[in-house]
């Protein structure tokens, strides 16, 4: 033993006298970090209720329950994380996975309380002392657990398609189709905003175990037009997609196209289990008016239900607005028939060019069979009752649309004005861009609108695609005169338009009668909206018949009229929108199913 | 073998004839005979380094036999790592080792990154090897403390362990948690570096360094923990390949060994890091080297605060984590801990869940064959500084 190491020790005892680092209170002097996973905070303007946290939370701490004045709206589930902290870890994978950024957590050290319930609360709904606290974890912006970036689309470039009607979008192929389908969170507010209530989150998942066939399966649940909805659909399931908060939607219509496209015609009845449909116990008849898509959807449920279907339509091929509506651009012919020849396999009769009300009655539908379906859709044009709207140069959109489609010759002016600002709009601009484009070799067509460009009704890349091809879209102008000379057309006088709506709501446009313009034009297109053509309703009929505000028939909810007899839906309903129509028809073809064997 | 003088056990020469006799290489224990003592030490005693007990035969106060029990302590983390997707398992494993949970953490994201074929970007790697090295000083500031503590001098743990919460308090900034800092996730970290860390990282350096320089006067340079420690637990460079002895427990018995210098990972290949080893193998020598280790600890630390880079990604994009899945694949992945070297075994079957995760920690030879070894012929008041001197770590034997 050395006398050093006695001496040594003792040499430290300057320590004795420091200041002691332990402090008496730490909970109040020296706050959590800025980072510090304290207790949770729910910022309830942003959260959706999508249910991210709880699907990512290891220990199952984490319940999406109903909370007092949040509602249910599209895009929002209305439902709120509460949050078990006898199981939560703080491992705020759940901040960190949140698409809103709703989900943060304080700076915090402690919560005492001597009720064990206090501890399951709901961040938000529940008063906490640290609700309006700045500081602790958040999402960071350098972490990605989820894909904010849609798989890109590709199209066809603007100089190769302005002059033909080719279709300009391409679909996915498998490996994009799954990557984009593995960005899905699975959180079915779009299942709920869909009106047809599509399984999205299920045919997504299908597409990434590539179990295209069970993908295929799950659409037909719902919705017998794929192809066609797999193009030309509404998609409100994108609009509510959740991962809009932090990046783009999932590709859900182009998802939806990508398993269609998968599956040949050939292989429709094996895959879908339709080989052998027969039931003679049921021995039912049932009449549809019009070939669109509603009339299809009801269609193909009664006809798997073994009913015998009859469809009547008045146009000479089937489809409805999908097809005399939609240019050809947008949903070539062929995929309109794959859907529909699948259709007509399972014994679904067409009889075209017959229109109810003028060839057959509706009565003496009613005479030979059980239960009739109308839905006879919105071909009618609207005006704008302007002075000069009632020159013979003055089109309505529908009726151009669906001669094109006919294959009729149109005679496309030089310049052309449009007056709408929906999707009709752009595609009469842009289907007249590409009649002009063939004609003359250039394009002189513009699109004008009451509303401003930021709330315009039509589809963001419609405006865009529109402009690509040499369309003008100049919005936020009221029209008020077509100038006329010698009963030809000179142009457009419009104003400035302020507002569309009024405070309720409602339509109600204001004008800046000071700021003018003119648009100068040859041909002037409205497409201002569609109305509907009931004539083929018998004044015997229409007394049997509640009618409701805009003249449209009053039905219950399963889409029974005041005659037992006769199911109504699709866009004369609650149109003009096809996904709907494909649900009503849906929904009528169960109602007439009750209602024949009950 | 290894001589040092200053041991009071070189010259002591065991009275066989107290010894129970040997049959087929195992003790004949006759409790009847009234001879022995059969003691618990732990699961609750405060000479244990976690919940774990040591079954001792004594005769008067020597122990004549060893056996580790465990089983206190067992949450099942490699079962339930099973049932948790690749994402959600960072949170549970930080929990195998309390006092150093960022080698857990580091392994098991190397594991899964390796699996799905990704690379993590620079930044993050230097994150990872400065948050690797913060976590090895507050570990053996914890160990010191206990190694002090338990041969009766309370003081250093109450300097050391008082500095390690300096040590959480630059965790807590850095990954908003003390203790479970969750801050390496499959494909990098989570968080930048808050703003003025550099200059306090630097600042509680120097002041640890400080510490540690009364903790050498006291502890390292005082008679009666010399006159305890030496000698004491001598493993000798056979013991160590025979055992499987890894960690500063084999560097100081000759074993030039030490996956930071061996198998380079993160960023050790790029920093001046030299092997420290010791030839002398008892108890002392562990501390000393340990104790050595905690400046270099210190150094790398200063290093890579230079070197980080000050801007760059610190997390590669993962796929939607929520149904991620990894390739069919298996893989081991291994980093050096303050007790040696620490691996994880991942096995991936191509679902959203791992099939297998193994995890195998240095104390698992430490506590268990080591211990009991080493335990035999020392005076039950040694065998407490005997187990901190091995820095065992019972949880990590209950994975």
């Amino acid at each position: 033993m050395k006398l050093k190491d006695i001496l040594f020790p003792l040499t430290v005892w300057k320590r004795a006298t420091q200041k002691p680092w332990t402090i008496k209170d730490p909970l109040n002097d020296r706050p959590g970090a800025e980072n510090y996973r304290g207790f949770h905070k729910n910022d309830f303007e942003k959260c959706i209720g999508c249910g991210s946290c709880e699907e990512i939370c290891q220990n199952n701490a984490i319940d999406l329950v109903p909370v007092e004045g949040q509602e249910t709206t599209d895009g929002n589930s209305g439902l709120r994380p509460k949050i078990d902290y006898g199981r939560c870890c703080w491992c705020a994978l759940c901040v960190d996975v949140c698409p809103t950024g709703s989900l943060t957590m304080s700076n915090e050290y402690t919560w005492i309380t001597d009720k064990v319930e206090d501890f399951r609360f709901i961040p938000g709904a529940d008063e906490t002392k640290w609700q309006d606290e700045k500081k602790g974890y958040k999402r960071s912006e350098n972490i990605q657990l989820i894909n904010y970036d849609r798989v890109e689309m590709f199209e066809i470039e603007p100089e190769n398609r302005d002059k033909s009607f080719i279709e300009i979008v391409k679909g996915y192929n498998k490996e994009q189709a799954m990557k984009e389908a593995d960005r899905c969170l699975e959180c079915g507010i779009c299942t709920a905003t869909c009106p047809a209530h599509m399984d999205i989150p299920a045919y997504i998942s299908a597409i990434r175990e590539d179990d295209i066939e069970n993908a295929f399966r799950i659409l037909y649940e719902t919705n017998p037009l794929p192809e066609i909805c797999g193009r030309i659909c509404t998609h409100r399931c994108e609009t509510s997609c959740a991962l809009q908060n932090n990046g783009e939607p999932l590709a859900i219509r182009w998802l939806k196209r990508y398993i269609a496209d998968q599956i040949p015609p050939e292989r429709y009845k094996e895959v879908l289990g339709t080989e052998h449909l027969i039931d003679p116990d049921i021995n039912k008849k049932i009449a549809i008016v019009g070939a669109g898509p509603s009339g299809l959807s009801a269609a193909y449920y009664l006809a798997i239900l073994g009913y015998e279907v009859k469809i009547y339509e008045a146009l000479p091929d089937s489809g409805g607005m999908a097809r005399y509506g939609i240019p050809e651009y947008r949903l070539p012919y062929d995929q309109i028939e794959k859907d529909i020849n699948y259709i007509k396999s399972l014994g679904v009769k067409i009889q075209f060019n017959t229109r109810i009300g003028k060839d057959i009655s509706l009565d003496q539908l009613h005479k030979n069979y059980d239960a009739v379906f109308s839905g006879t859709g919105l071909h009618l044009g609207r005006s704008t009752r302007i002075p000069g709207s009632d020159n013979k140069r003055v089109y309505f959109a529908t009726d151009l649309l669906r001669e094109v489609t006919l294959g009729n010759e149109i005679d496309v002016a030089e310049k052309i004005v449009v007056i709408g600002g929906g999707n009709v709009a752009m595609d009469i601009t842009r289907t007249l861009a590409r009649l002009q484009n063939k004609k003359y070799g250039k394009v002189n067509v513009l699109a004008t609108s009451l509303e401003t460009e930021d709330i315009m009704p039509a589809d963001r890349e419609e405006i865009v695609e529109a402009r690509e091809e040499k369309a003008i879209i100049d919005p936020g102008w009221g029209p008020k005169e077509i100038e006329i000379k010698n009963g030809k057309i000179e142009g457009l006088h419009v104003v400035k338009c302020l507002s569309v709506f009024d405070e309720e709501g409602r339509f109600s446009p204001k004008y800046d009668e000071k700021q003018k313009n003119f648009f100068k034009a040859d041909m002037i297109v409205e497409s201002i909206g569609q109305g509907m053509d009931l004539s083929y309703l018998s004044e015997e009929i229409k007394a049997g018949l509640k009618f409701g505000p805009r003249g449209r028939i009053q039905v219950n909810e399963n889409f029974q009229s005041d005659l037992d007899w006769l199911f109504v839906g699709g866009d004369i309903i609650q149109g003009p929108d096809v996904i709907t129509a494909i649900a009503n028809g849906h929904l009528a073809a169960k109602a007439i199913d009750k209602f024949l064997t009950k | 073998m290894i001589k040092n003088s200053e041991s009071k056990y070189t010259n002591f020469i065991a009275d066989r004839s107290k010894y129970p006799k040997m049959e087929n290489g195992k003790a004949v224990i006759d409790l009847e005979s009234h001879k022995y003592t059969k003691l618990w030490q732990g699961p609750q005693h405060p000479g244990v380094t976690g919940n774990m007990a040591v079954e001792i035969t004594v005769n008067g106060d020597e122990i004549i036999k060893a056996k580790t029990h465990v089983g206190y302590l067992h949450r099942g983390f490699e079962k339930l790592l099973e049932r948790r997707t690749y994402i959600q398992g960072f949170t549970i494993v930080n929990r195998i080792c309390v006092p150093e949970p960022d080698t857990n953490e580091y392994c098991y994201s190397t594991a899964v990154e390796d699996l799905a074929g990704i690379e993590i970007p620079e930044k993050a790697k230097w994150l990872r090897t400065l948050n690797l090295e913060m976590s090895r000083i507050a570990s053996f500031l914890m160990w010191i403390g206990g190694q002090a503590g338990s041969l009766g001098m309370g003081t250093i743990s109450q300097w050391t362990v008082g500095m390690r919460d300096f040590w959480l308090d630059l965790f807590e900034e850095m990954a908003g948690g003390r203790i479970y800092h969750m801050y390496m996730i499959p494909g990098g970290v989570r968080k930048n570096l808050p703003a003025g860390f550099t200059e306090k990282a630097k600042d509680l350096v120097i002041k640890t360094r400080n510490l540690l320089y009364d903790v050498e006067r006291t502890f390292f340079n005082n008679a009666i923990i010399k006159s305890r420690l030496k000698g004491l637990g001598i493993i000798t460079p056979e013991m160590v390949d025979e055992y499987g002895i890894v960690g500063p427990n084999a560097r100081a018995s000759g074993k030039p060994y030490d996956v930071r210098m061996n198998n380079p990972y993160a960023k050790y290949d790029e920093l001046d890091i030299k092997m420290l080893t010791s030839t002398v193998g008892d108890a002392y020598a562990r501390a000393e080297l340990r104790y050595k280790e905690m400046h270099q600890s210190l150094d790398l630390i200063s290093q890579i605060l230079d070197r980080i880079p000050k801007t760059g990604e610190i997390h590669a994009k993962l796929p939607n984590v929520l149904h991620w899945k990894i390739p069919a694949g298996q893989t081991y992945v291994k980093a050096e801990s303050t007790r040696g070297e620490h691996g994880f075994f991942v096995v991936s079957d191509g679902s959203k869940f791992p099939r297998r995760v193994y995890n195998r920690g240095a104390s698992y030879t430490h506590a268990i064959s080591v211990l009991e070894k080493l335990a035999e012929n020392i005076s039950i008041s040694d065998l407490a500084g005997l187990m901190v001197s091995l820095h065992t770590c019972p949880p990590e034997i209950e994975r």
